[in-house]
């Protein structure tokens, strides 16, 4: 237990040292993002009556800042580790197979969350938010850093090197983080789109994350919790089973 | 009380190499073992079974007498490895770094040890640097006192002088002496056979996989390669008489098998019959080095 405990801290410690890069920089883009379309869009678009587009904005970006940042962490730590060859330090001691995955799992969600919380505290300076069902809005941010920070861990595990992650991080995270409903409503899409974003499971963690600011939202946030909630069991257990295999850490 | 090291049939079988075929082993509490072998004998697959960095596809390994796949924490717990890369985490101190190592191992306040271990390896003013700093000889004794927070009573290491300059070689041996007069067992590999030669009480030869000699260092020196009797000689000839002990021709330097002393008085007296002068002489005992040519064929 202690094992684990240690580990989770290393975790976290790993990106509090390298907090510009971490923290600081996800927060002023997503920052960035706010204050051009916001400023472009705001005036001329309103897709909840009595929600301005900045405010509809904002827990998208939210959600997107704790996606990209949770698959992130796990992914870079677990290949600059394989790179360095330091991996060795983690796979020597007696840390059990769930330990090495809950530690790794957790610490992506913990920075998924403090670049969420930043993106949300920075964007407070810019519009009012109202917080209809906080609970809602807490189990979403993280359970959807859940799946992100699992489909890093198998990421960084299966990655040989810098160009895979950044590849699968360009050609997958990046496309199913925006075509989900950041900056819009599905509703004004194209029908053929409406069903094409119903299969993206990230639309249903913003959706959900979103009913829990405002209480309005495109789907049922049963709905969104009931595909949410088994992608996050479902990532995991995969993780879990390629740390128990050995793939590519034991040979 | 279980061997520190057992192996039995131990086979490990990646897709392009047989790394390890069908080995059997047995290391004593206590012992002090070397592990010698060419490039690529199966020396750091053996040593990554033992650790859990590798999966054997054949036979069991134990330490203390826990097998390393089934009881993996047992196992590990007991067993510290340097490895031989020189590895180190560039986010972190020294300091740190041997603190989240004493941690994976379960370990909550060891700082009176890590003290100990950074004074006992000189890097008690390196405590608060961070580890990407350090020249090579500091990283390889932080490696050190990373396998040692957790004190195992089996300690194996993977190359541990390679790039260390001579000064800190001999501390460093000093140190894993100490260690092994502590109770620890030790096992290594090395390619500075004289070392070897020097501290092992046992010593396995491995070469494509296989166990080629196992035996105690003494024995293998007796009975693994004759004397030999290197000469210089002018002319550089050998009178045919002599031509069936030697074993190598350098130049005008003559390498003679010399199994016996008492027939280095037939050798001068042939050479002087033939009007032969001798410019250089030396006599050799057999050195592992010997041994392991004789062995394997070829040099480390």
């Amino acid at each position: 237990m202690y094992g684990f405990r240690t580990l989770l801290y290393k975790e976290i410690l790993r990106f509090w040292k390298v907090l510009f890069q971490t923290v600081m920089a996800p927060v002023l883009t997503a920052l960035l993002y706010l204050l051009i379309f916001a400023n472009v869009l705001g005036a001329h678009v309103q897709v909840y009556p009595g929600v301005s587009y900045t405010a509809f904005l904002m827990p998208g970006l939210v959600m997107m800042s704790i996606l990209q940042n949770a698959f992130a962490n796990g992914s870079s730590s677990l290949i600059q580790s394989k790179m360095n060859g330091n991996i060795v330090f983690v796979l020597l001691p007696p840390i059990s197979n769930f330990e090495f995955f809950a530690a790794y799992l957790i610490a992506s969600v913990v920075r998924g969350l403090v670049v969420g919380l930043g993106v949300l505290l920075v964007g407070l300076l810019f519009t009012d938010l109202d917080m209809a069902h906080p609970v809602w809005t807490l189990a979403f941010a993280i359970l959807a850093s859940a799946v992100f920070a699992a489909m890093g861990i198998v990421a960084g595990i299966w990655a040989d090197k810098y160009d895979h992650l950044a590849g699968v991080q360009n050609f997958f995270i990046m496309p199913l983080t925006f075509l989900s409903g950041v900056f819009y409503s599905i509703h004004s899409l194209p029908a053929f789109w409406q069903t094409v974003s119903r299969y993206n499971p990230v639309f249903f963690m913003i959706d959900g994350f979103r009913y829990g600011f405002h209480g309005v939202s495109d789907v049922d946030p049963w709905l969104s919790l009931a595909v949410v909630l088994p992608a996050a069991l479902i990532s995991s257990w995969i993780a879990l089973q390629l740390i128990r295999s050995g793939y590519k850490l034991r040979s | 009380m279980p061997p520190a090291i057992r192996l039995r049939a131990l086979d490990k079988r990646y897709p392009a190499v047989h790394a390890l075929r069908s080995v059997d082993l047995e290391v004593a509490q206590g012992e002090f073992f070397a592990l010698l072998g060419p490039n690529g004998a199966g020396k750091t697959t053996l040593i990554s079974v033992l650790a859990g960095l590798a999966k054997p596809t054949g036979g069991t390994a134990e330490v203390m007498g826990f097998d390393v796949v089934r009881q993996y924490r047992e196992a590990r717990s007991r067993l510290g490895v340097v490895p031989q890369e020189l590895v180190y985490d560039a986010f972190f101190t020294v300091r740190e770094m041997l603190r989240f190592q004493s941690g994976y191992f379960g370990l909550a306040h060891n700082d009176a040890w890590i003290d100990e271990l950074l004074d006992k390896l000189s890097l008690a003013d390196k405590a608060n640097t961070y580890t990407r700093t350090l020249s090579g000889g500091m990283k390889r004794r932080l490696l050190v006192a990373q396998a040692l927070v957790h004190k195992p009573p089996v300690i194996v290491l993977d190359e541990p002088t390679a790039g260390v300059d001579v000064g800190l070689r001999q501390s460093l041996w000093a140190f894993i002496h100490r260690l092994n007069g502590e109770g620890h067992t030790i096992m290594l590999t090395t390619h500075y056979l004289e070392e070897a030669e020097a501290l092992c009480e046992r010593v396995a030869m491995l070469k494509d996989g296989r166990v080629v000699a196992l035996d105690r260092t003494a024995n293998l020196l007796r009975t693994g390669a004759e004397r030999r009797l290197e000469l210089r000689l002018m002319p550089a000839m050998l009178p045919e008489s002599l031509s069936r002990r030697l074993i190598e021709r350098r130049g005008e330097r003559f390498v003679l098998a010399m199994p016996d002393y008492t027939e280095l008085e037939h050798v001068l007296a042939e050479l002087r019959r033939a009007g032969i002068r001798i410019e250089e002489m030396e006599l050799r005992q057999a050195d592992l080095e010997d041994v392991f040519m004789k062995l394997t064929g070829q040099a480390t």
